[in-house]
């Protein structure tokens, strides 16, 4: 049974100058529990269609079923974290971590100990009353997990959530986030341009091309892999050859639009 | 190398002295100009080098300002002022982000009024004041309004453009939870415009001082406004000059107060 499925999604930009095609006949569905990426060059559609995922915006045409229900009576079932972690600058981190909460109008003092808890756990508990300004970059993003994970989202959308951060940091929060994701079971779609991070972390990879957007090939990451970390799965050999495979598959889609 | 090896400590005592220094330098300064303004003022004026009937002189403003803080007419008239600066200020900057939030809210309304925004901002507002009187009759109603109009349309435009350019993407961290419009109103528009909003109080200041005083000159019989134009009239300067320190003064009191709330607002600069 599929967890999340879309079938035939197809998405237009119109402006006044014409339209672009950004998205062209896009369907596959995610098993329930499990961790998918989508990898592809910048501009080749990810952030438009992982917006059409949660809900944000809508496809010009095919549809996503969530759990065999459309997606529209499953909104609070999704979390979503950004390409940069947009922590509200006028709300301390305890605040920014519980707006979806309060959004929702949830937002308890059983809640808001939760809340604590989880920064606690995840090392934010010095500054939890402090202002997003002061944190350091790998700080504010795992704040950013927190908010994510505090209204207990079964499907979890990661748009690129370590690319604004330094190679050490990236490294030590793939590590925490799949730990974490592993633990509640959570089913995952990741979306990044770094192939090591796709492969390290999730268990099926769709490789997109750009103009239109298009699912390319998928590629199915070894079982070996899956059940390492993404510290550990990096030094692995079946690691190194899925690097390759992919690698290659890149170029050559590279090419071939250059040709064009 | 004669360089003497401070602490780390030292290092900021020295840091924090330069500051505090620096600090005084410029309220030194800044005295000397106030000081030396008045001194040759006076001087300029006892000494016949200013006509003293047009320029007066500090002595002879001084001497007024005792004079009427004692006969209870110097409360009396700025007491008027001040109120009716006050309440155009508030009416005008709450009125001009009610305006900006309407037109943020509907996109349609926002584009169909957009030109008779840009030609109402143009149009100089005081010169609504004669229809203004007439319509509202004589009194602090029109004036009041004077005070607020000259600032609404700026505040409607500022504030509504900051409404504009907040990033979207605060926006979609809250529609990812299912916000909904006015949700991601309260929580991400209002609040991340607010030091738009402040700058454009620290304006408004300024205007409805201005729409107040051109609506005394108008039609008032008591106020500070009244008090300039009355002042022209008997060719009493003296009484001119000591009306527009006291609106100087006052204007500078109440832009210190909006200063202080931006502090308080904008905590986390
Ligand atoms: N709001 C928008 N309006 C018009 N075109 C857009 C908009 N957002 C994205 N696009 C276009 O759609 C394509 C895909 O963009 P995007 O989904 O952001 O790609 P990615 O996240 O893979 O970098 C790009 O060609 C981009 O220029
Ligand atoms: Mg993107």
């Amino acid at each position: 049974m599929s967890f999340l499925s879309l079938n035939h999604i197809e998405h237009y930009y119109f402006s006044k100058q014409g339209y672009t095609k950004a998205l062209e006949d896009i369907s596959f569905s995610v098993p329930e529990g499990s961790f998918i990426s989508l990898l592809g060059p910048s501009g080749c559609g990810k952030t438009t269609l992982l917006s059409i995922i949660a809900g944000i915006l809508q496809s010009t045409r095919g549809e996503i079923t969530l759990q065999e229900k459309p997606l529209s009576a499953s909104k609070s079932d999704i979390g979503y974290m950004l390409q940069q972690d947009y922590l509200f600058p006028w709300k301390t981190i305890l605040d920014n971590v519980t707006v979806g909460p309060k959004v929702q109008k949830t937002e308890t003092r059983a809640l808001k100990e939760k809340a604590i808890q989880m920064l606690e756990d995840i090392g934010l508990s010095k500054v939890i009353d402090s202002y997003p300004q002061s944190l350091s970059g790998g700080m504010r993003q795992r704040a950013a997990l927190v908010r994510t994970l505090i209204t207990d989202p079964k499907l979890l959308l990661l748009d690129e959530p370590f690319s604004a951060l330094d190679f050490q940091t990236k490294l030590k929060l793939e590590d925490l986030v799949s730990s974490l994701l592993k633990d509640f079971n959570k089913t995952s779609v990741l979306v990044t341009h770094d192939i090591g991070e796709a492969i390290a972390m999730s268990d099926k990879i769709y490789l997109m091309k750009a103009n239109p957007g298009k699912i390319h090939q998928v590629f199915e990451v070894p079982i070996e892999i899956r059940n390492l970390s993404p510290f550990q799965a990096r030094k692995h050999i079946k690691y190194q050859q899925l690097f390759d495979r992919v690698w290659e598959e890149l170029n050559a889609l590279e090419s071939q639009t250059a040709i064009r | 190398m004669n360089h003497k090896q401070l602490s780390d400590s030292q290092l900021f005592e020295q840091y924090k002295k330069q500051v505090t220094s620096e600090r005084r330098n410029t309220l030194l300064w800044q005295i000397i100009i106030f000081i030396s303004f008045f001194s040759i003022w006076e001087f300029a004026s006892q000494f016949g080098l200013i006509d003293r009937l047009i320029f007066s002189s500090p002595s002879q403003i001084w001497t007024l300002f005792l004079e009427k803080l004692q006969d209870g007419s110097l409360w009396y008239h700025l007491r008027i002022t001040l109120f009716e600066t006050i309440a155009g200020f508030f009416i005008g900057t709450i009125a001009g982000i009610i305006l900006a939030a309407i037109l943020w809210w509907s996109d349609k309304l926002s584009k169909v009024l957009d030109p008779y925004l840009v030609v109402l901002n143009a149009l100089p507002k005081v010169a609504l004041g004669p229809i203004i009187i007439v319509a509202m009759g004589p009194g602090y109603f029109s004036i009041i309004t004077m005070g607020a109009i000259i600032s609404v349309i700026i505040t409607t435009l500022v504030v509504y453009s900051a409404f504009n350019e907040v990033d979207v993407n605060y926006v979609k961290v809250l529609k990812s939870f299912g916000a909904s419009k006015w949700q991601y109103f309260t929580e991400a528009i209002f609040p991340a415009s607010l030091p738009a909003m402040i700058s454009t109080f620290k304006v408004n200041v300024g205007l409805s001082w201005v729409g107040v005083i051109v609506g005394e000159f108008l039609v008032a019989s008591e106020g500070l406004g009244y008090l300039i134009v009355y002042g022209f009239q008997v060719f009493d300067f003296t009484l001119v000059l000591y009306s527009l320190l006291l609106v100087a003064f006052f204007a500078a009191i109440m832009y210190q107060i909006v200063e202080k709330l931006e502090n308080i607002l904008i905590k986390n600069k």
